[in-house]
């Protein structure tokens, strides 16, 4: 049924585009990922290895650039659960991607703050200024334009992070140079965090 | 009230543990593993300290709940601090995380655990490097570690970084999302000092209540109790974010108005608006209108307002601002951020969000009001944890209070109220 003459019911969750379609070529952690891997599942108790499961997939996105089924197999291997128990994990959380991403991939704060200091600008601007619909990546694969929600940076709107950098106060007007000066200058463009700036210390 | 938490952030390397030791830094952790457990506990309690996450319940009583007869036991820092409007414990974490671990010290040391975990969101990488460094200090020192300042105390700090998932804030969804699982809430009872963490006693405190705590073991319970008022002791750390001149955490005992944190330290709303409303604890919580500006900013005044301190998060809306478009903001970004576990949060916040999108997009119907009302009432109370009821508060404070913009966005068959700041062409309903 629908609740409206011109909307159809349809059963299509929100999450549901986000499954998993990328086998991936084969995939194992070098030898310091897997080093790391072996320290960080260490903080956890012998029996509940599969709470590093993030922190094992992190690894395996900071490897490859994403999380492949390869990837999700390596994991599943090295916590000692099922592939579905680490592909359920993925396809819940929204940092990690289940196909490969662009260099930088710009994620546009849409929540409360940012949006009444005008984040939908901000995003219409960056939209117009790369050719790409939100969600997704230019042919070059340099870049990938994501609309997220709240990143916590509220007093420092609009936020955009790229990669895990944040850029604050980006106003509408200036979203196209932030394009230009990450092609020229990759990550330096970006602001950082004002707090560590202001004190002093970066 | 002078700053006490945020004092030092604006000084050079107020993050290293020369610094923090240099200003009686890890002081507390000295005085408490000279006193038994209980007896911080019992500090703990005296001080009235309330969580600063959002519920504002008493940390020493969540303590005291720790059943401390099974081993082992667990502390949990929720740093997830994803309510939309708060960015307090970023504030504290990186530029005062010595505060945090000698909180989390105290309390591992109280509740009788070994082990705490710092649960920290995905987004704060830069914030994770500084608190990640910071802890490997604090081992090389003997602040934490094994046999901790000759006590024979042994406590380890971890950081665990979540991947994006509003509803790991949550404090059940919390430790599913640290056993490895989705970050979706459990059933309660068992509450969590219960049955926590891998099914053991688990006290799970927000960053802002735990860095309260060495300053309640340093200078008493009393001195800590009358820095505000009646049950809203301690110094208190408030987001103020949105249309107003000057954003940014301001810290003040909760005996401040909303008005003076509004008008005197953000700086007011911006030249020629004027103020609509306000939202006073995360966008979780019902909005005040500027008549109730002089409430007191506690706990207990903004409830009797008829909202929530929450968070303290203060997101100020001037005349610009179209309420339905609000509501459609937060919907999208509740039925985003739901985890999926109940039908009602997870298949309502969606209708909620589709429906204010067309009525916002000039498509609404004058039926629509009573099916947001209808739906909103089936979410609310119907799910397991608090997300439910937090997702349908924007929809009924809004029509409570500016049903006239939703009757008019119906008749005019257009958004009435289109600002600048806003985007140009409609957005697309994705």
């Amino acid at each position: 049924m629908s609740f409206h003459p011109k909307m159809a019911y349809d059963a299509t969750f929100h999450r549901s585009e986000r499954k998993l379609e990328d086998e991936g070529p084969p995939f194992v952690y070098t030898p310091e990922n897997r080093a790391r891997f072996d320290e960080l599942v260490k903080r956890y108790p012998p029996d509940r290895r599969r709470s590093a499961v993030l922190p094992a997939l992190y690894l395996a996105q900071s490897q490859q650039g994403y999380i492949s089924a390869n990837a999700i197999r390596h994991c599943a291997e090295l916590l000692g659960i099922t592939r579905a128990d680490v592909e359920d994990v993925v396809s819940f959380y929204t940092m990690f991607y289940t196909r490969p991403v662009g260099k930088y991939v710009v994620q546009v704060c849409r929540t409360l703050s940012c949006a009444l200091n005008g984040a939908e600008r901000v995003t219409e601007e960056l939209v117009a200024k790369l050719g790409l619909e939100p969600g997704t990546t230019d042919p070059t694969g340099t870049f990938t334009l994501v609309e997220v929600e709240c990143l916590g940076a509220c007093d420092r709107a609009p936020v955009v992070m790229v990669n895990d950098a944040w850029h604050e106060c980006l106003k509408p007007e200036e979203a196209a140079n932030l394009i230009d000066d990450l092609r020229v200058r990759g990550e330096a463009a970006v602001s950082g965090c004002h707090h560590a700036v202001e004190a002093g210390n970066r | 009230m002078d700053p006490i938490l945020i004092k030092h952030v604006r000084e050079p390397n107020a993050f290293t543990l020369d610094f923090y030791v240099q200003h009686e830094g890890y002081d507390a952790l000295k005085k408490a593993l000279a006193h038994r457990p209980d007896q911080i506990i019992d500090m703990v309690k005296a001080s009235g300290l309330r969580g600063r996450g959002g519920a504002g319940f008493p940390t020493g009583m969540k303590w005291q709940f720790v059943d401390k007869k099974i081993e082992p036991r667990y502390l949990a820092c929720n740093a997830d601090e994803s309510e939309p409007g708060t960015f307090k414990d970023h504030l504290l974490m990186e530029r005062n995380p010595h505060l945090l671990i000698e909180g989390c010290a105290i309390g591992c040391y109280a509740i009788g655990a070994r082990i705490a975990y710092i649960y920290i969101r995905g987004e704060f990488l830069h914030v994770q490097h500084v608190l990640e460094r910071a802890i490997d200090e604090a081992y090389a020192r003997g602040f934490l570690g094994r046999n901790i300042l000759g006590s024979g105390f042994d406590c380890d700090v971890y950081v665990h970084r979540g991947a994006g998932a509003y509803e790991a804030g949550e404090e059940t969804a919390l430790l599913e999302s640290l056993e490895g699982k989705r970050a979706q809430p459990r059933n309660k009872p068992p509450f969590p000092a219960l049955v926590g963490l891998y099914g053991k006693p688990t006290a799970v405190n927000n960053v802002e209540t735990l860095c309260n705590v060495p300053l309640i073991v340093a200078k008493g319970a009393e001195w800590y109790a009358a820095l505000g008022p009646e049950k809203n002791g301690g110094p208190k750390l408030y987001c103020v974010s949105g249309h107003v001149r000057r954003p940014g955490v301001y810290e003040a005992s909760m005996s401040i108005t909303l008005r003076e944190l509004i008008d005197g330290y953000a700086g007011g709303v911006r030249e020629g608006r004027t103020l609509k409303a306000v939202i006073p604890g995360g966008s979780s919580v019902p909005i005040l209108l500027p008549s109730q500006l002089d409430t007191q900013a506690s706990f207990d005044a903004i409830q009797k307002a008829g909202s929530l301190l929450g968070s303290a998060a203060i997101v100020v809306l001037d005349d610009t601002t179209c309420m339905v478009w609000l509501a459609e903001n937060l919907l999208h970004f509740y039925r985003h951020e739901s985890c999926g576990k109940c039908t009602p949060c997870r298949e309502g916040t969606d209708w909620l969000y589709k429906i204010l999108h067309r009525i916002e997009q000039g498509d609404g119907q004058p039926r629509d009001l009573e099916v947001l009302q209808n739906v909103s009432g089936n979410i609310a109370g119907k799910t397991l944890c608090a997300f439910g009821d937090a997702a349908v508060t924007p929809v009924l404070t809004t029509l409570k209070h500016f049903r006239h913009e939703y009757e008019a966005h119906i008749t005019e068959r257009r958004c009435t109220l289109p600002a600048a700041w806003r985007a140009r062409q409609p957005v697309g309903a994705h």
